[in-house]
């Protein structure tokens, strides 16, 4: 049997899998979009990529993309791929999760992460709302905005994924809006590529639930800045920029990576599921215990 | 004179700081090289300085596993010492120590040997070589191998320089005379007999043996966050990362601890987390997902008591119930604890091909006792070592969660094989995607919690029968309180008292019941519930008559044992 190649082979061919969950409208389908693009045009295949997610409605996507995949708990998805990739480093992995996922249940692993870099990708699909559990202010809801669970109105800081992950000096920092097919797949290609944690803020409406931040206030408030990667200081200066929101890339950061790190790899870059029990050393441990 | 024969119960304490562990260092290794026996286990207060830690240590004839509540010998680095350990001083116990490290009250009531330890140590140079000289003096009372002291001084201060390590030797060998001049001048006599073939068996704590079964098992990933007393397994895991080229890292928490393993053993990696039961509360959530997902795991837990923080340095059998029940929703897990250090190691070896092998959670229940316990032993056999894999290639058609017979889906892992490997933490089909089809549901939910518990029950070893399948009285015991029972029964004697010892804790092999048929069953625990007399009731219908329980964090002695036994049975 041959496996399709392209755009095609990413698409899912398992029973079901044209029974989407998401909304008619919603911009998840356009970040399915720009993955695929991505990850097509950077010529992988489905069995060396894995998407990781987290709970809520970005993190399905596992499902509606034909990769490896692992759709665990929420807030969780950061470490897991962590793990993927340091088992594995020849996979390409990618962190999927929305705003409550990995800046709320899941910040200190992501905080964490930061300091770690693993050689991961991180895409938030931020609409700035809680959709699966029906419209609760999320970290990034704008002040001012009523909810169900805040009828006074969100009168928290909304979360700066940007500034903070320049602060911390993240390894590569960009924003993107899903409504711009083509720039947010160049940015996506670039973040898979960079080697080290990439963390890309997608900024994307929901239809059902949030009806500020919708396609036309997106446009409205987001500018493409014409520059960029900055050095840290001018990056954070852009980061805290609020009305307009910028968007691209802000700061790339070489350094080495967590797997790069770890002893596991420094002589053999054997992937561990394919070693075995070291037992000669095992013998010569209780050797040494002998004396 | 004081005379102690075959067996001598040796405890020394002091500050935490003034290097107990040190001097527990020096004698387990030199006394053993001579040849004798040796059993230490130590008590530590939660502190980094002062306090009272103490360790004991045991020289013997014969092979000695367990903790004894009787002193023989004390050695006080200062006041206090007595006090703390009062309750264990019997009329033929020596103090063998300074006057100004024993508290006034005990002066007139307790058997003192004067040494000059001070003395010796300043002669030395300072009052840092206290424990080393203190350290000799045992040795010399034995008259041990003083070779293998300055062997084990060179290794351990080594780095610190030529300086350091002549001095240590020079306040050890000052120490090591005046033990021999006791003897001489008929002070103290020891009566110990040696026995070559301890000079080549091996000297573990339960630590290292977790650690290094780990090891052989294949573990090649081990994430953490530090917790009293797991700690010991992954700062072994760490030192012995370079040379065995694996993962080992620290994480910001025990939820990503947890979470980075399960991601490294979907990957195919061998991953394992070592905790204690307030971060094991905290790992729930993902070995709930380990449940759903039948994403292997293993997890090292080292037992304290609870609840909460509560005593952080010391130790119970208190969280059984936590790994039996921990997660939310019904999904199977395997409960090992081990009894001895040779069972330490082939169960974490076993550890990690059951994890392989089954896709479910595999927790080793250890306690602070345990990991802190040395002894002797024969090397364990690493050719019995079995590493066994089941991981298939994703063929196109793979289909992860695939509904068989015994509850058992061919594991993938992701980039071998053309074809994806999709898990999932929600309800599935067979292809691992999202399901809320009532049908599916049902066959997911027996194929996991039923179809590959009963397999996994119907593989699971018996527990260890002890003495005659015919005794009357049958006194069950789990985990680490294995040597102190087993020691008790020897001393008791008695033909109608047999032991049934599960290292194997859960799922239990139904085949287990008919052990307890007609019997008396007296469990014993250090725990204050009973928790496994419990699950005995629950799984297999057996009563449990009698229960003997200790819980004020210490561990079970063998006299305890004794006591105990003869209370219910008598």
């Amino acid at each position: 049997m041959n496996l399709p190649t392209g755009r095609e082979a990413f698409e899912p061919r398992r029973p079901g899998s044209e029974d989407v969950a998401w909304c008619p409208g919603c911009g998840n389908f356009g970040i399915r979009n720009i993955l695929i693009s991505a990850l097509a045009e950077l010529g992988l295949r489905p069995s060396q990529v894995a998407i990781i997610s987290g709970i809520g409605q970005a993190a399905k996507m596992p499902h509606y993309i034909n990769a490896n995949g692992y759709h665990t708990l929420h807030g969780r998805a950061i470490p897991i791929a962590t793990g993927v990739k340091a088992a594995n480093p020849e996979l390409t992995v990618i962190a999927e999760g929305g705003d409550g996922d990995m800046y709320a249940e899941g910040g200190n692993h992501l905080l964490h992460a930061i300091r770690r870099n693993p050689d991961i990708t991180v895409l938030i699909h931020d609409n700035q709302i809680y959709g699966l559990t029906k419209g609760q202010a999320s970290p990034t809801t704008m002040v001012g905005m009523k909810t169900p669970t805040q009828p006074w109105g969100v009168f928290e800081e909304p979360f700066n994924p940007v500034a903070l992950a320049i602060a911390m000096n993240a390894s590569f920092v960009a924003r993107t809006f899903m409504g711009y097919f083509r720039e947010s797949v160049e940015i996506i290609k670039k973040a898979i590529q960079h080697r080290g944690l990439a963390i890309v803020d997608i900024l994307h409406p929901c239809v059902s639930f949030n009806k500020v931040n919708t396609y036309a206030w997106y446009r409205e408030h987001t500018y493409w800045m014409d520059d960029g990667p900055f050095d840290r200081e001018a990056a954070f200066r852009r980061a805290i920029e609020t009305d307009p929101l910028p968007l691209g890339i802000f700061y790339v950061n070489e350094r080495p990576t967590f797997e790069e790190s770890v002893p596991a790899y420094r002589k053999d870059k054997t992937p561990l599921w394919k070693r075995g029990p070291k037992l000669d050393l095992v013998e010569e441990f209780f050797e040494s215990k002998r004396l | 004179m004081a005379e102690f024969k075959e067996d001598v119960s040796i405890v020394l304490g002091g500050a935490a700081g003034q290097g107990i562990q040190t001097v527990e260092g020096i004698l387990t290794y030199a006394l053993k090289r001579s040849g004798y026996h040796v059993y230490a286990n130590k008590e530590y207060m939660s502190r980094v300085r002062g306090g009272i830690n103490a360790t004991e240590i045991m020289v013997s004839s014969r092979r000695v596993r367990a903790f004894v509540r009787r002193i023989d010998i004390l050695v006080p680095f200062k006041q206090g010492v007595l006090s703390w350990v009062a309750d264990r001083i019997g009329k033929n116990t020596v103090v063998l120590g300074e006057r100004e490290n024993v508290e006034e009250g005990f002066i007139e009531k307790v058997n003192l040997v004067e040494v000059p330890l001070t003395k010796l140590a300043l002669e030395t140079g300072s009052q840092l070589y206290l424990n080393t000289t203190a350290a000799g003096l045992i040795v010399g009372l034995f008259h041990g191998d003083f070779d293998a002291v300055e062997e084990y001084i060179r290794k351990r201060f080594g780095s610190k320089g030529e300086n350091v390590v002549m001095k240590n030797i020079e306040a050890a060998r000052k120490g090591y005379d005046l033990g021999v001049k006791l003897c001489e001048e008929k002070t103290i006599a020891v009566e110990v007999q040696k026995d070559e073939k301890v000079k080549d068996e091996v000297l573990l704590t339960g630590t290292e043996a977790v650690g290094i079964g780990a090891l052989a098992g294949g573990m090649n990933f081990l994430s953490f966050y530090p917790m009293s007393p797991s700690t010991g397994v992954s700062t072994f895991a760490a030192q012995h990362a370079e040379e065995f080229e694996i993962v080992v890292e620290q994480v910001e928490d025990e939820i990503s601890a947890i979470n980075m393993a399960l991601g490294a053993w979907f990957a195919g990696a061998r991953a394992m987390v070592s905790t204690s039961g307030g971060g094991f509360a905290l790992m729930s959530e993902a070995i709930s997902l380990a449940g759903m997902a039948e994403n292997p795991m293993v997890v090292h837990l080292a037992q304290r008591p609870g609840p909460a923080t509560g005593l952080p340095t010391r130790t119970m059998q208190g969280d059984l119930n936590l790994v039996l029940y921990a997660g939310h929703g019904d999904f199977p897990r395997i409960i090992l604890a081990p009894g001895s250090l040779e069972e330490a190691f082939y169960l974490t070896v076993e550890a990690f091909n059951l994890a392989d092998k089954y896709q479910v959670p595999v927790i080793i229940l250890t306690d602070q006792y345990f990991v802190d316990t040395y002894y002797n032993l024969p090397a364990p056999d690493v050719e019995k070592v079995k590493f066994e894999r089941y991981i298939v290639e994703a063929k196109p058609g793979y289909r992860r969660y695939e509904l068989t017979e015994d509850g058992i889906s061919p594991r993938a892992v992701p980039g071998y094989g053309e074809e994806v490997v999709v898990a999932n933490g929600n309800e599935h089909d067979e292809w691992g995607d999202i399901t809320e089809d009532a049908e599916l549901t049902r066959r997911m939910q027996e194929k996991r919690a039923i179809k590959k518990l009963e397999t996994i029950k119907k593989n699971a070893p018996l527990p260890r029968l002890v003495g005659s399948e015919n005794a009357e009285y049958l006194v069950v015991s789990w985990g680490s309180t294995l040597h102190a029972v087993e020691e008790a029964l020897e001393q008791l004697g008695r033909d109608d008292v047999a032991l049934l010892h599960f290292s194997w804790v859960y799922p239990l092999n139904p085949e287990t019941k008919r052990l307890f048929e007609g019997k008396t069953v007296i469990a014993i625990e250090n725990n204050i519930t009973g928790q496994f007399a419990d699950l005995l009731r629950k799984e297999l219908g057996v009563e449990v008559q009698h229960k003997v329980l200790k819980y004020d964090g210490r561990p079970f002695s063998v006299e305890e044992v004794f006591d105990a036994l003869k209370g219910v049975i008598e």
